[in-house]
């Protein structure tokens, strides 16, 4: 499968499932969508009057459906990416262009145990492992935590994944050094939500002594501002300035510039950029310790400046 | 309009492999430059390219039925050439629909795929068969998913499982290899199976490499061109049959190495597979004479200033060494040392009659 192009599709429905939640549903313009691996993420193009968004968003839909790809959407206050556009603007019959499924989350080959760890709207990428490892005949174990008002609705996603499913409101939950305490050799752990919340789980299951490679992280999605600073291009010689709400992939984007990125949370590598002067405050996960000291790259879509001028080899 | 098989033409005894005129102008002739040396020569594997080799995610061409049936044999001979370990039966499902999904789109003439859900229909002209089959239930196809594609597939493949920031080569389909052995490197890690390549570990290669395949995304699959000589169009040169082919190497005189020696291209392509996130490794052989290389100038010239410069340990690793002066000595003749265009293609459209 050779997917050199973005897909044209449409949404073809729109579901409230609260009052900050919705599913979107696409379905493509023509011929069936590729297979999307489990825990798959799709870069989805928003053309808005103003402004395009491109925006990473977890499929809640399983590899073999192709026929259509769904994701679920919180409504962020104060949002200064897509969600208040899918939310507010977007309706049927919308046409919106879509990424080949990337996976940067993957279920581990080797593990004999699966313990999914959701937070709130983190719980997506596990909606599409669920009926794969019902499949296989995994073993598994899925904890969501949210909010008391939320209970009901994430229950009612997860009416049909089956035993091994427990949905943690605010009081009497579980804590994640009891859900990982006493599991198997072989188990791994895989987390999903806010920042935070993936920090004291993996923090839980360091402290048991987990091994390194058991434990997995989604990482896309977690792009900050921060101090802002300028740019400098060095073969165009354009200079753009980065806001502090801004990242240096959006203020690229905002400038008109081709700028390569997939997974726009330092996680898969596209977006290596070239820096040939300043200082960098480097917030990805790809690159080497080496890399880093070597101050030559940089991962735009979330790491900045320390210094007050970047120049990048674009 | 269809590929014109040729299908009875043979990897052994007979040797009666040929290529066509076409055939020998689409070859993938791998020296951009006149000299060579180990790069990270990986390039994204669209569609188009210097060589037509390059049009579809997985060539096919007139050898197709021909090396189909070589593939029967050395499996019917030694079953262990295919051998897939149980954690990866996700990545043979995958493997299975990249491949169907291809081919059939790319060679409609040749191959046809009809679904119903999951009850999938296959039909595979050349070879004639039929097959419907439920995808995901291997008790559904006559042997296991990546084994029952893969005997319908030109080239050798590897499964590489990816965890602990690395990748084993976890499966595969090698009858066509250039001596190594997939029974003596299953399972093992990248830097493991690419131990006995000289050179390229000190320059970092390997290490580049794996980070950059760690990163592989689906959809974008790469690839990058290899390449060694061989004795006789034979694509089974393997370290179990070596007494087979290694004396091959001492019967090269002046005479004869113009028909005996191949040079043996290998088209990788490493794709992403979606249900497992492994990789499939695809290593595509092409063979073609020095006789058929010498009928397109670029190519003689280029061929002769790379054997002339090659570094000793390439030669040495690539087992040239017996006869590479012998080589260089018939093709000296025709390379009168002008400068040639960068890149692979053949820059002429027709060929010379063979001498």
């Amino acid at each position: 499968m050779i997917l050199d192009r973005l897909i044209p599709a449409r949404v073809a429905g729109i579901d409230s499932l609260g009052p900050t939640l919705k599913r979107f549903r696409f379905e493509p313009e023509s011929g069936r969508f590729p297979t999307a691996a489990p825990g798959a993420h799709i870069l989805v193009t928003l053309r808005g009057p103003e402004r395009v968004w491109k925006n990473a968003y977890s499929l809640v839909t399983p590899p073999d459906q192709r026929d259509g790809y769904a994701i679920i959407v919180r409504r962020v206050r104060d949002s200064r990416g897509g969600s208040h556009f899918l939310h507010d603007h977007l309706r049927p019959g919308d046409r919106v262009e879509i990424g080949p499924p990337a996976s940067l989350f993957p279920i581990a080959s080797l593990a004999r145990r699966h313990i999914l760890i959701g937070g709130g709207i983190g719980l997506t990428p596990f909606l599409s492992y669920v009926p794969v490892l019902r499949a296989r005949g995994a073993a598994f174990e899925l904890h969501q935590y949210c909010t008391d008002e939320e209970t009901g609705i994430f229950r009612e996603l997860l009416a049909e994944a089956g035993a091994g499913v427990t949905v943690h409101g605010e009081t009497s939950r579980r804590s994640f050094t009891e859900v990982l305490t006493d599991q198997p050799l072989g188990t791994h752990v895989y987390t999903c939500g806010p920042a935070g919340m993936m920090e004291a789980v993996e923090a839980a299951a360091r402290d048991l002594g987990w091994p390194e490679a058991a434990i997995h992280k989604e990482s896309f999605g977690g792009a900050e501002g921060g101090r802002p600073f300028r740019v400098t291009l060095a073969r165009s010689g354009r200079t753009l300035d980065v806001p502090e709400t801004q990242s240096l992939l959006e203020a690229l984007e905002t400038a008109g510039i081709e700028a390569p990125c997939l997974c726009r949370g330092g996680a898969c590598g596209v977006c290596l950029t070239g820096v040939v002067d300043g200082e960098i405050e480097h917030r990805d996960h790809v690159l080497t310790e080496e890399e880093r000291a070597g101050g030559r790259l940089m991962a735009t879509c979330v790491s900045r400046a320390r210094s007050d001028v970047l120049v990048l080899d674009l | 309009m269809g590929i014109e098989f040729r299908r009875d033409e043979r990897f052994r005894e007979s040797f009666s492999y040929r290529n066509s005129d076409a055939g020998v102008l689409r070859f993938p002739f791998p020296f951009g430059e006149d000299r060579y040396m180990y790069s990270v020569n990986i390039e994204p594997h669209t569609r188009g390219g210097p060589s037509p080799a390059f049009a579809h995610a997985f060539d096919v061409d007139e050898h197709y039925v021909a090396e189909c049936r070589e593939r029967a044999l050395v499996l019917a001979d030694d079953p262990g050439r295919c051998q897939v370990l149980p954690h990866m039966m996700p990545a043979q499902w995958d493997t299975l629909e990249l491949l169907m999904e291809s081919l059939s789109a790319d060679y409609p003439e040749h191959f046809s795929l009809t679904k119903d859900g999951d009850a999938w229909r296959w039909i595979n002209r050349p070879l004639g068969l039929d097959q419907s089959f439920v995808f995901g239930r291997p008790e559904t196809l006559p042997c296991p998913p990546f084994e029952y594609i893969t005997r319908q597939a030109q080239g050798d493949f590897t499964l590489q499982d990816q965890r602990d920031d690395n990748l084993f080569v976890d499966g595969g389909m090698v009858t066509t290899q250039a001596d190594w052995s997939l029974d003596f490197d299953i399972g093992m890690s990248f830097h493991e199976w690419h131990g006995p390549v000289p050179l390229a570990h000190d320059i970092g290669v390997f290490d580049r490499a794996l980070r950059f395949l760690l990163r592989l995304q689906y959809g974008q699959p790469v690839r990058r061109l290899n390449w060694t000589m061989t004795i006789n169009p034979r694509l089974d040169t393997s370290p179990e049959n070596y007494p087979d082919w290694g004396p091959d190497r001492t019967t090269v005189t002046p005479e004869n190495v113009a028909d005996k020696v191949h040079l043996r291209v290998e088209l990788q392509t490493l794709f992403r597979l979606p249900r497992s996130n492994a990789i499939l490794f695809g290593i595509r052989c092409y063979l073609l004479s020095v006789r058929d290389i010498e009928r397109v100038e670029k190519w003689r010239k280029r061929l002769h200033r790379v054997l002339t410069t090659l570094p000793p340990e390439l030669a040495e690793y690539k087992g040239l060494t017996r006869y590479r002066d012998t080589l260089i000595a018939h093709l000296a003749a025709g390379d009168d040392g002008a400068a040639l265009s960068p890149g692979i293609q053949p820059d002429q459209t027709a060929l010379a009659a063979r001498s």
